[in-house]
């Protein structure tokens, strides 16, 4: 009954600050991080984050656990890629800005027809399903090679057609404000979409499946749904690294990919809308980066997600804001020195795995000999080495046991302050 | 009560079995418009199974249900409940990640019509907003708007239970012991809430407490090994021979 | 004649191997409701293990160790891993093993190398055991087949006819019920997880020298296995049983014959030439089709009939 008080809805100052300053360091980036390398690192990010957040759309909106998601955003490539070349040949006008269209477009095709029989599972069916699909397109694809060009993939020109206002998406830079402009306008349309009745549904769905049915609504329906529009988000994402790679092959379909994007969007933190942004920045830092200076980088990587699963399973997003919370309370300072012990003790435990790690490379890879490691150079071959890594790795596990018992005494001090505080 | 009267619900010689154990064996019954209904009756006797048939959860292994005089036996819950009717749940069957106030609005957006929209902001709905506060203020959760469901105590979980189960405006009620686990005070005043919300709906409860039923029930159905053996007017029902023996006990005792 | 003869044993073999390790995924599964992702990469480890224990003491002692190493491990993760992440549910569960089986991958890349190793048959056994139509049968196929009958009768022994075997076939479907009774269930289940990794782990001592061993294996055979149980149905060792054999021969054969869409029109004259519409599709042959099968039977299956062959519970 409305009783037709006036309502006041001050304009949501906070959200638009953030978007905003978002956007700014969309745009900055590439000013600051110039290097050429770091530039196709940006771009990568912000093809991943769509990829991720589509992702997401599945796990944390909705609950559903998928292990083929890369089928999506590889038939949206291949589908772009050929969009692609139509344009290059002439058959096609169409402006390559808005080429990451085609991707989404089948990418939601495909969501849409394997969508709803994959749908009507949920839980470890599902999962099983999607598996199966995975492999089924996969293997497909080495099966049809006029339209999936085989081993070797497809291959396209960007630069085709007038330029537009200078533009001819040669450069990386161009394609990285590109990929940033599909990145912010993708992430307000998924952030939008959880706040409408579908994804509020989703929500429901993913919380009491049973329950959902007996307020009105098709279950089954309301995960279709969100499976073929999180298949058009990994679509644009596909069409945009279409673009920026100039090539796509099976491997854009593959396990690897899928298993690839679930670890990002997991280690982001499945439940919030920015875990999978974070999610995708340290994934696609570690595929770029790291990959360049170990070859064990996924070995850290899959150490690092089995512990967040064990430990952490709200994933990087929700230690942050447990801190966050904790600064509110104004109680923060408490952890600086527990923080700072804790950090040490763990960097000298890492830096003797570390150790250890890239000696048994170098030993199972070339057979020994000198290598160097943090400015020390050493033959792999003598017992030193192996000696002094495996006691940095002892004592640095020994100092993080003491150093972790401190800080979580800290901690629980600290929420039951704040659970009084609250009650 | 005329011929002329509306029913509800009706079940017609309705069974159901789980495998070999039968446990509905054949339940004749006919629930007016605007009837207040209790279901009484000892543990096993069928009761919630009864409600599980009646909302579609479970199919019936022959027989018929009818709601307003449609057929809905072979219906999905959501058919069923698009049709008209809402039932809550013995254990509480909420949104346990949702606010409160969310919980509600999840509860009555398909009966405004939204259906599956992915393109209107759910602040800007209006009438879903308000709908769910009123049924926030109904149930006394307002100051709770915020709270995880999940975190709510017992008490307030169950009160959020009738909420959603009210909220999309269904003129046919089933409540799956409302009561259940609340101490005196809490038990008074969920009957006054049910009382409340159900004014002019038909309600079908399903209850243990014999004072809440004597209470609220126009009249009373007993349900006995899956069978009703006696269905009748709360003063009836309390000195029918049958009843007391299968379950009230010879001495006619209020629980 | 020829060809159908040896496509069956070899079917078979293959068909046995992968009950080894859809066994094992099985029984884990059943009991503790945890699809073990990581399952085939204890396959990979046993063959490891078995190439790295027979380069010192040879290969019958490493038959031996090789899959107590990998039940070892499997115990060691089961009660450190495992346990820890059973409480935040079956989703974290399965990420769990997920993880886990990136982490084997990685350690093997780590130690052994990216490129297969020559993990090869032993001498003893590297020779003909009898040929049919001038085709030989490897003497080396007959051992894998002997050994995978022996290990199916020790496990329907124990599963039988001792106790434990007794509790497990009663958590197989009825996992809940089990642990009411008071079972010591957190030590059963590190024992069917240890059990379930040495079957995985023996199946990769006998298999990672017929097949090939690399850092790959895991992957190519995990998802076949996960087809497998499938369609065996979640909770049924028969229905793993048949499921394998089933997928074995399906591989085996499929993968050596020639037959296409457009071979059924070529008796009466009509040809698909491959420029024609959906050329390739007409053309497509069996064996280039061979590695969609399974995976397409598994979906077909989950579709329509979730249980499985002979499932007892709904995936």
């Amino acid at each position: 009954m409305s009783t037709g008080v006036l309502r006041f809805k001050p304009i949501n100052v906070g959200r638009y600050l953030t978007w905003g300053l978002f956007a700014l360091l969309l745009i900055l980036a590439p000013l600051v991080f110039s290097q050429g390398f770091a530039i196709t690192m940006l771009t990568q990010m912000g093809i991943w984050i769509i990829f991720a957040l589509s992702y997401n759309m599945l796990l944390g909106q909705t609950g559903l656990l998928s292990f083929g998601h890369a089928v999506y955003s590889g038939v949206g490539a291949y589908f772009a890629m050929h969009a692609l070349n139509m344009l290059s040949s002439g058959a096609l006008v169409f402006p390559v800005t808005l080429l990451p269209i085609f991707g989404g477009l089948f990418g939601l095709a495909f969501g849409v027809i394997f969508g709803y029989v994959t749908t009507k599972k949920s839980g470890t069916a599902f999962a099983m399903i999607t598996l199966g699909i995975g492999e089924m397109v996969f293997a497909a694809s080495l099966m049809f090679p006029s339209f999936f060009g085989g081993e070797g993939g497809i291959s396209g020109n960007r630069v085709v057609g007038k330029p537009f206002l200078g533009i001819t998406y040669g450069p990386a830079t161009q394609v990285y404000y590109l990929v940033a402009l599909w990145t912010f306008v993708s992430m307000i349309a998924m952030f939008a979409i959880t706040r409408t009745p579908l994804g509020r549904m989703a929500n429901a769905v993913r919380d009491n499946p049973e329950r959902v049915e007996f307020v009105g609504y098709n279950t089954h329906m309301v995960r279709f749904l969100m499976f073929a529009l999180a298949g058009f988000f990994a679509g644009i994402a596909g069409g945009l690294s279409a673009i920026n790679y100039e090539i796509v092959a099976a491997e854009s379909l593959s396990a690897q990919r899928s298993g690839g994007v679930l670890l990002a969007a997991y280690i982001g933190g499945v439940g919030f809308f920015f875990g999978p942004v974070i999610g995708a920045i340290l994934f696609t830092f570690f595929v770029v980066y790291i990959a360049t200076l170990t070859q064990a980088w996924l070995l850290y990587l899959g150490i690092f997600f089995i512990a967040m699963v064990m430990f952490a399973p709200g994933g990087l997003a929700s230690i942050i804001l447990m801190n966050l919370r904790v600064a509110k309370a104004g109680l923060f300072h408490r952890l600086w020195k527990p923080y700072g012990w804790l950090a040490a003790a763990g960097l000298i435990a890492f830096l003797g795995f570390v150790a250890l790690v890239e000696m048994t490379y170098r030993l199972s890879d070339t057979g020994g000999g000198a290598m160097s490691l943090f400015g020390i150079t050493f033959d792999v071959r003598s017992a030193l080495p192996w000696i002094v890594g495996a006691l940095v790795l002892g004592v640095g596990g020994f100092l993080y046991r003491l150093t972790w018992i401190r800080f979580r005494d800290q901690w629980d001090d600290i929420q039951r302050i704040i659970q009084e505080r609250t009650a | 009560m005329s011929a002329q009267a509306p029913t509800a619900i009706e079940l017609r010689e309705v069974f159901k079995s789980f495998g070999k154990t039968q446990i509905i064996r054949g339940v004749n019954l006919a629930i007016g418009k605007g009837e207040r209904h209790a279901i009484i009756g000892p543990n096993g006797a069928g009761k919630s199974t009864l409600f599980n048939l009646i909302s579609g959860r479970f199919p019936v292994s022959t027989g018929e249900v009818r709601l307003n005089g449609a057929d809905i036996t072979r219906l999905k819950p959501y058919q069923i409940n698009r049709l008209g009717l809402s039932r809550s749940f013995q254990i509480t069957n909420i949104f346990h990640r949702l606010s409160v106030f969310e919980n509600l609005r999840c509860a009555v957006l398909w009966s405004l019509g939204y259906k599956y929209s992915f393109w209107q902001a759910l602040n800007g709905l209006t009438n879903a907003n308000e709908r769910a506060e009123e049924v926030m203020e109904g149930i006394g959760l307002t100051r709770r708007r915020d709270t995880l469901a999940g975190l709510l105590s017992y008490a307030e979980q169950r009160a959020l239970e009738i909420g959603i189960t009210i909220a999309g405006g269904a003129d046919v009620i089933l409540l799956d012991e409302p009561t259940a686990g609340m101490n005196r005070s809490e038990t008074a005043h969920a009957v006054e809430l049910i009382r409340k919300v159900t004014a002019g709906k038909t309600l079908v409860m399903v209850e243990h407490d014999m004072g809440v039923v004597f209470g609220l029930a126009d009249r009373i159905s007993v349900l006995v090994y899956g069978e009703v053996i006696a269905t009748d007017a709360p003063a009836a029902i309390r000195s029918n021979a049958a009843v007391q023996e299968a379950y009230l006990g010879t001495t006619a005792n209020n629980h | 004649m020829e060809f159908f003869l040896i496509s069956l044993l070899n079917g078979i073999t293959y068909g046995l191997l992968l009950f080894m390790l859809s066994s094992g995924l099985t029984l884990i599964f059943s009991m503790m409701g945890v699809l073990n992702f990581a399952h085939a990469s204890f396959y990979m480890l046993g063959a490891y293990f078995a190439y790295q224990i027979s380069g010192y003491i040879g290969f019958w002692p490493a038959l031996v160790l090789a899959p107590l190493g990998v039940a070892v491990l499997g115990m060691l993760v089961e009660r450190y891993g495992l346990r820890t992440v059973h409480k935040h549910g079956h989703v974290a569960e399965l990420l769990f093993t997920f993880g886990l089986a990136y982490l084997i991958e990685e350690a093997v890349h780590l130690i052994w190398g990216r490129s297969a190793v020559s993990y090869g048959v032993p001498k003893d056994l590297d020779g003909t055991l009898f040929t049919i139509y001038g085709t030989a049968f490897p003497e080396y196929r007959g051992f894998m087949m002997l050994i995978s009958v022996l290990m199916l009768v020790a496990l329907y022994l124990i599963l039988t006819r001792t106790r434990i075997g007794l509790v497990i076939q009663a958590a197989l479907t009825h996992p809940e019920t089990v642990e009411a009774l008071g079972h010591n269930v957190p030590r059963v289940f590190m024992l069917v997880f240890g059990g379930g990794a040495a079957l995985a782990g023996l199946a990769g001592v006998i298999g990672g020298n017929a097949f090939v061993t690399s850092p790959g294996m895991a992957l190519q055979l995990g998802a076949i296995v996960f087809v497998v149980v499938v369609i065996g149905g979640m909770g049924s060792l028969a229905g793993a049983f048949i499921a394998s054999l089933l997928i074995g021969l399906l591989q085996t054969f499929s993968v050596a014959l020639d037959w296409s869409l457009a071979g059924l029109f070529r008796p009466v004259g009509i040809t698909f030439p491959a420029d024609t519409f959906l050329g390739e599709v007409w053309n497509l042959t069996l064996a280039s089709a061979a590695p969609v099968l399974p995976y397409l039977l598994m979906v077909l299956v989950l579709l329509f009939r979730p249980r499985g062959l002979m499932g007892t519970r709904d995936t």
